[in-house]
């Protein structure tokens, strides 16, 4: 079933036109990647969908129109971004920041089990909950955000380049994580820079390139493209 | 040394008083990064509602304990002024959120001009006495001597203080609170509506002053319609000399503040041998302000650690 559908998608950024009228679609269970060599389109797209920037076009999610509710209505929707950059509270506690992605939601017993879920997923966030975020690496950084946004219990979880500025090792750490989140059935709609990484891990992906969507299929077919080859991974 | 003790009590009566105003300067500066100028005319507006409840209660039935009276004119002016907070935020502060920040600066100067002369309109020039209603008793403390008021003044300020510290650290408004003043744009994705966080923040700092208001106008024993200009002037300066922004630094810097203002006025007769006498109390404020500003802009608690994330 059709979660997320994005008909003709502009975002206007800072004078220039970032993303110039994209459609793609994320269905329920899947891990969709949106990638695009430079530029600030597919990051924009995210931004759009969350009602952070101005935007045209329709979204719909499980039904209903996003385009033009505030931010915090779109979150409370089921919709949790992890910004590019990770955005976590540097002062507030690990704790605190986790406290915070579930911020809409009353029911207690289920926040308590995705915390415990959550520290399981990432030991590093329980040994540091009681610490200033701001004093974590960015790698532990990334965890805390990515654990936070799930603490939502998001119907579609958005990742904002999770690999930027981190170590290899930490990379492949936190893709593992989304691989796994992936498979307990959580819908991921992911932009990378880093297309490689992002079509290993995901379904089908959309290729974006100046703000129009360029190629889009299964990632094992855009990963073998020969247009994909050249200008993304190198070859 | 008698003087000297009495003095520092003084001080801390005042500071305690400079200390409420000051958190709601420095709240919504954490927030906004905006100075409400018209937070002190907030402070008046509530020593005003409070006498005129006081006034008309007496007038109705002069022989009320005068405990209950002077509640009762809390218990209106507190709702009174988060009603008023809750306003000048929507009409005044929130259509320029995204203009320069030298738009509602302005704005907040205009609003506390209005306030004045609202109050002035409505309640008259002159200076309105606060009826001697509350307990007169003194008592010795280390030689100085100490009223049943300004023991409840300090008492009920800390009391206030520690509601705001349990509120902000303890609750999940705190907490949307002091996630929004480090990102609004992360708190929003968090679900927080940033517009609530902000009236809130408005309403609790109002309700602060509300009560600081009553207690200064009780202390002094009388209000007048221009009262909240210094007073807000004297709690901005308590909250830039302890970190604008930090809510410890604005208790700090409040009863610091009123220290010093009651130890030089009680010294600058000696000081300047009887050339200036305890009239220039205000200075003490202001050479604070100047002195915090050119060696340590921060304020005492200022610095901020860690990424803003």
């Amino acid at each position: 079933m059709t979660l997320l559908a994005v008909r003709g998608l502009e975002v206007h950024y800072g004078g220039i036109q970032a993303v110039r009228g994209i459609d793609f679609e994320v269905a329920e269970g899947e891990l969709v990647c949106l990638i695009e060599a430079n530029g600030a389109g597919k990051s924009s797209a995210l931004k759009g969908l969350m009602g952070l920037v101005h935007h045209a076009g329709e979204i719909r999610f499980a039904g209903e129109r996003l385009d033009g509710r505030p931010t915090h209505a779109i979150a409370a929707l089921g919709l949790a971004l992890v910004p590019e950059g990770r955005g976590i509270f540097g002062r507030l506690t690990v704790a605190e920041n986790l406290d915070m992605g579930a911020y809409t939601r009353r029911d207690r017993a289920g926040v308590r089990a995705d915390l415990e879920r959550v520290y399981d997923l990432f030991p590093r966030l329980a040994e540091r909950r009681d610490q200033l975020a701001g004093t974590l690496s960015g790698g532990e950084q990334q965890m805390l955000a990515m654990g936070r946004a799930m603490m939502a219990r998001p119907r579609l979880l958005l990742l904002d380049e999770p690999s930027m500025g981190l170590a290899p090792l930490m990379v492949q750490k936190i893709y593992q994580t989304v691989a796994t989140i992936a498979r307990e059935g959580v819908t991921i709609l992911l932009v990378e820079q880093n297309a490689h990484l992002a079509l290993q891990v995901s379904q089908r992906g959309y290729v974006m390139e100046s703000g129009n969507l360029a190629l889009a299929g299964s990632s094992d077919r855009l990963a073998g493209d020969p247009a994909v080859r050249a200008a993304y991974l190198g070859e | 040394m008698d003087i000297f003790i009495q003095q520092l009590i003084n001080g801390l009566v005042l500071g305690s008083i400079y200390a409420l105003v000051a958190l709601g300067y420095t709240m919504v500066y954490g927030i906004l990064e905006l100075i409400n100028f018209a937070h002190g005319e907030v402070t008046m507006i509530g020593a005003m509602v409070a006498l005129a409840v006081i006034g008309a209660l007496l007038g109705a039935s002069p022989e009320l304990p005068g405990l209950m009276v002077v509640l009762a004119g809390v218990l209106v002016a507190v709702p009174a002024c988060m009603a008023l907070a809750f306003v000048i935020e929507k009409v005044a502060y929130r259509p320029l959120r995204k203009a320069p920040r030298l738009a509602p600066l302005i704005t907040a100067i205009g609003v506390s001009i209005i306030l004045q002369n609202a109050a002035m309109l409505i309640w008259g020039r002159g200076y309105i006495s606060f009826p001697a209603i509350l307990p007169q008793g003194r008592h010795d403390i280390l030689g100085a001597s100490v009223t049943d008021l300004q023991i409840a003044i300090v008492g009920l300020s800390i009391l206030c203080m520690l509601g705001l510290v349990f509120l902000v650290e303890r609750t999940r408004l705190g907490r949307a609170m002091r996630a929004t003043a480090q990102s609004r744009e992360v708190a929003e994705l968090m679900g927080v509506n940033v517009n609530t966080v902000i009236s809130a923040t408005f309403v609790i700092g109002a309700a602060l002053a509300a009560v600081a208001g009553v207690m200064v106008s009780a202390y002094y024993g009388l209000a007048h319609y221009y009262m909240g200009f210094l007073l807000g002037l004297k709690a901005f300066s308590a909250a830039v000399l302890g970190g604008i922004g930090n809510i410890a630094g604005a208790v700090l810097g409040g009863m610091l503040l009123g220290i010093i203002e009651a130890l030089g006025a009680g010294y600058i007769g000696d000081l300047t041998g009887g050339f200036l006498g305890s009239h220039y109390q205000d200075v003490f404020a202001f050479m604070v302000l100047i002195l915090v500003l050119v060696f340590r802009p921060s304020g005492l608690l200022g610095e901020r650690v860690a990424n803003r994330a």
